[in-house]
């Protein structure tokens, strides 16, 4: 008895801790989100929140519904495989509501030498020009119809 | 120019900054405080035994700034119980949590409690107002300070020491191992870091200690033990030499292997680095507290030189593992992980990882210090006495 | 059987619109994605990249990717003989706008974009405290970014320096292989956006996928393969100075 009583602030102490762990356990019984540990170490449900990104790109199967003509132009020659967006930019909200916005129009000096500017660095067999003496200043589109750019200048694009 | 040859885009902005600096500086520092009061607890040096109670204050003091600058430093902060709730076995990181909580309550707090008890029980009975609320709350309801009781305390107490001289060297250990184990970064990765982590957390903490044990006697115009600061250098100057060696091996290692790392830590070694690596941590940090210690062991030097080298060394001491931190991991991101280029370190001032924050969680400590030795006076001589007659002034400095 | 120029101009487009259905991994779109079926990787062909950009300012629209920090990017290598330790190399806001034309500076010079290797044995995802970033079911590292505690660490620990933590967000962030897209049955943006098909979105697990054959007769490489990442963004024509 004699020793319990000196020992006693100790059992004091123990409880200390003992309410510490178990409040410990509850508030994370309580905080754990529910989906952790459905794949592995991680929220499952993080999987669908991130696949549910809103897309950008259209993808060019998208533009082939409606601009199929273009498409089979573009199939015939050199920029086969050129999607769409590849120089139309980003495009899903025009697949939604065709209307507006409009693709932008555009501008063959700075999207066709972004490519085909000469660089030491592009393999050799890569079509690269030095963009002011092969136009002599002018557009590009004035030989190449960017569709099917090695066929007929000036035709309609 | 902010970046030098070729560096990944993404790595041009440091990730860690001196917030990441500041955490095992201060980590090491409870560590080396705390192991330097196991020497007279555990391996009965009588020496030291004047500061055993302010090592152990000094500990509680730096362990509960700790998390601070890493608090200030996460993205989100309001989510780091996270790592109480879903702590990632594979990360050591993911511990931090769990050992940190481990040795404040179940190693410092209970032994600091513990060591105090009858100071605080008799406190509790001769104070008065807000006081005596504070240690009537410490008590946990207990009054029993017979010898009985007391032996029990002793004896647990001992127990406890021997458990957290392994768990002093796990908190600061696993420190080093987050860095040791990045296999990215070769001037992490290494099995030697969580060793050199541990034994410069023992050089800080010593030098620390006997700083303020020093300037806290100086400041009470009480006298030093010389018999103890003399000790204290002792175990300085020895954990010192095999830190150093152990940081030289390292070094000769990278030399001699020559990796492919090698020329471009090389190359930042003698540059960007130079100043903060060679200058201030081997040659101020390291040499000179060391030539300064090995004179006091040579040499026969009379009382007043040994204090002010003893001073000296240790602040030199201070500087030199803080620049350590410093250079490891500020260091480790100045160069690119494709060894073809560099990047500068912008540290802001009043920024949130700014220099001013890290001065502020510098002098935290000391602040809570300050507290900790009002309420639980460590001073040789200041423990309250159980006699029939006035009580004599209690440490209340 | 007698197939006519005109059925023949008819099918082409059709077969290749199939074959990019092959090429994206799935025919429709998300309702029918199950996890299990996939086991994503890409593959880059540096004999194709032209440094256009392209991919770089496509990935930026697709993900909001604030300015000055990439999930991709493209470097340019310039390698003097046989010095094939010290390439010179640049990226010039990560190629995101291509590159000022060098001519006339000999040597080897070629492009090689860069992005998450999508490791399968990641050391990003290892040394993550809290179990925010992680390899999904179908072989896609990500992070989820209402968990992450933005401590950096994997940011650290990726030897590849494809990871920045996202100033607004103040996650860690990175290329997520345009998860959000490759689960409807789309290709990543980058892929889309690639004028030469020096980028291919490859599904390992799909036998019909052309990154099979590709590996048979190509000789391919990863970054940094003694790292043992388990890299799953192959290199075809990569040369020994990459870093």
């Amino acid at each position: 008895m004699n020793r319990f009583k000196d020992a006693e602030h100790l059992l004091r102490v123990a409880l200390v801790f003992a309410v510490g762990i178990l409040a410990f356990v509850i508030v994370r019984a309580v905080l754990v989100p529910r989906s952790f540990g459905e794949y592995g170490h991680y929220r499952g449900n993080s999987i669908a929140e991130i696949a549910a990104q809103p897309v950008v790109f259209a993808g060019h199967q998208a533009c082939e519904d409606c601009h199929s003509d273009i498409v089979a132009l573009k199939n015939k020659g050199k920029h086969v495989g050129v999607n769409c967006e590849a120089c139309h930019g980003a495009l899903a909200k025009h697949t939604e509501d065709p209307g507006s916005p409009q693709p932008p129009k555009l501008d063959t000096a700075i999207l066709c030498v972004r490519c085909h500017q000469v660089n030491g660095a592009r393999p050799k067999s890569f079509p690269q020009v030095v963009a002011e003496e092969h136009s002599s200043g002018l557009p590009c589109e004035t030989c190449h119809q960017p569709h099917d750019p090695l066929n007929d200048a000036g035709a309609k694009p | 120019m902010p970046v030098q040859g070729y560096m990944y885009p993404d790595e041009v902005e440091l990730a860690w900054s001196i917030l990441v600096v500041l955490y095992p500086f201060i980590t090491g520092l409870v560590a080396g405080a705390f192991i330097l009061a196991s020497l007279e607890r555990v391996f009965r040096v009588e020496a030291v035994k004047p500061t055993y109670r302010l090592a152990l204050l000094t500990a509680l003091a730096f362990l509960i700034v700790a998390p601070l600058p890493l608090q200030l430093h996460l993205g989100h902060p309001e989510r780091s119980f996270e790592m109480y709730l879903t702590p990632h076995r594979s990360s050591a990181m993911a511990m931090f949590g769990f050992v940190y909580l481990w040795y404040l309550m179940a190693v410092l707090v209970l032994e600091i409690w513990l060591d105090f008890r009858r100071d605080i029980v008799l406190l509790s009975q001769r104070t008065k107002g807000l006081k005596r609320f504070i240690y009537r709350v410490l008590t946990l309801g207990s009054t029993n300070i017979s010898e009985n009781a007391l032996r029990i305390d002793e004896r647990i107490g001992y127990i406890i020491t021997v458990i957290g001289i392994p768990s002093a060297f796990l908190l600061h250990g696993y420190v080093g191992f987050i860095f040791g184990s990045v296999k990215a970064n070769p001037w992490w990765s290494s099995p030697l870091m969580p060793v050199v982590f541990i034994f410069s957390a023992m050089v800080s903490g010593i030098a620390v200690v006997l700083l303020i044990y020093m300037f806290s006697s100086w400041y009470r115009k009480q006298k030093i033990d010389m018999r103890c600061v003399d000790a204290i250098a002792r175990y300085l100057f020895y954990t010192f030499l095999i830190d150093f060696s152990l940081e030289m091996l390292d070094l000769v290692h990278r030399i001699y292997e020559a990796d492919e790392s090698f020329r471009s830590l090389d190359f930042m070694v003698h540059t960007r680095l130079y100043l903060s690596q060679v200058v201030i941590q081997i040659y101020i940090g390291t040499l000179a507290p060391i030539a300064l210690l090995a004179l006091t062991q040579l040499l026969k030097l009379g009382q007043k030189t040994r204090k002010r080298i003893y001073a000296v060394a240790g602040s030199l001491t201070l500087v030199g593992i803080f620049a350590m931190r410093w250079n490891v991991v500020i260091g480790g991101q100045l160069f690119s992980k494709s060894f073809l280029g560099y990047t500068t370190y912008k540290m802001g001032f009043a920024a949130k990882e700014g220099m001013l924050s890290a001065i502020l969680l510098t002098l935290l400590p000391f602040a809570i210090l300050w507290v900790l030795v009002k309420l639980l006076p460590p001073w040789p001589g200041s423990e309250p006495v159980v006699t029939g007659g006035p009580a004599p002034a209690l440490g209340d400095d | 059987m007698n197939i006519s120029r005109r059925h023949f101009l008819i099918l082409l487009p059709a077969a290749a619109a199939a074959w990019d259905c092959v090429l994206a991994g799935t025919p429709e779109a998300a309702p029918n994605y199950t996890l299990t079926k996939h086991w994503w990787g890409m593959l880059v062909d540096i004999s194709k990249c032209i440094g256009c950009g392209n991919c770089v300012r496509a990935c930026a629209t697709e993900n909001g990717v604030p300015d000055g920090y990439f999930r991709t990017w493209v470097e340019r290598y310039h390698v003097s003989d046989y010095d094939l330790p010290n390439p010179t190399v640049d990226s010039p806001d990560g190629g995101k706008n291509g590159f000022p034309p060098i001519l006339g500076a000999g040597g080897k010079n070629f492009f090689v974009p860069k992005m998450c290797n999508h490791c399968a044995d990641s050391p990003c995802t290892q040394v993550c405290p809290v179990g925010a970033t992680f390899i999904t079911p179908d072989g896609v590292v990500v992070v989820d970014k209402k968990y992450c505690i933005g401590c950096r660490y994997c940011i650290q620990a990726c030897p590849y320096g494809c990871r920045f933590l996202n100033p607004k967000t103040q996650t860690a962030e990175k290329c997520t292989l345009c998860y959000h897209r490759i689960t409807k049955g789309l290709t990543t943006a980058c892929c889309e956006a690639c004028p030469t098909g020096a980028r291919q979105l490859a599904d390992l697990k799909n036998p019909n996928d052309p990154i099979h054959a590709f590996l048979r007769t190509h000789s391919v490489q990863v970054l940094k393969p003694y790292m043992a990442t388990g890299a799953k963004l192959f290199y075809n024509d990569l040369d020994g100075s990459v870093r």
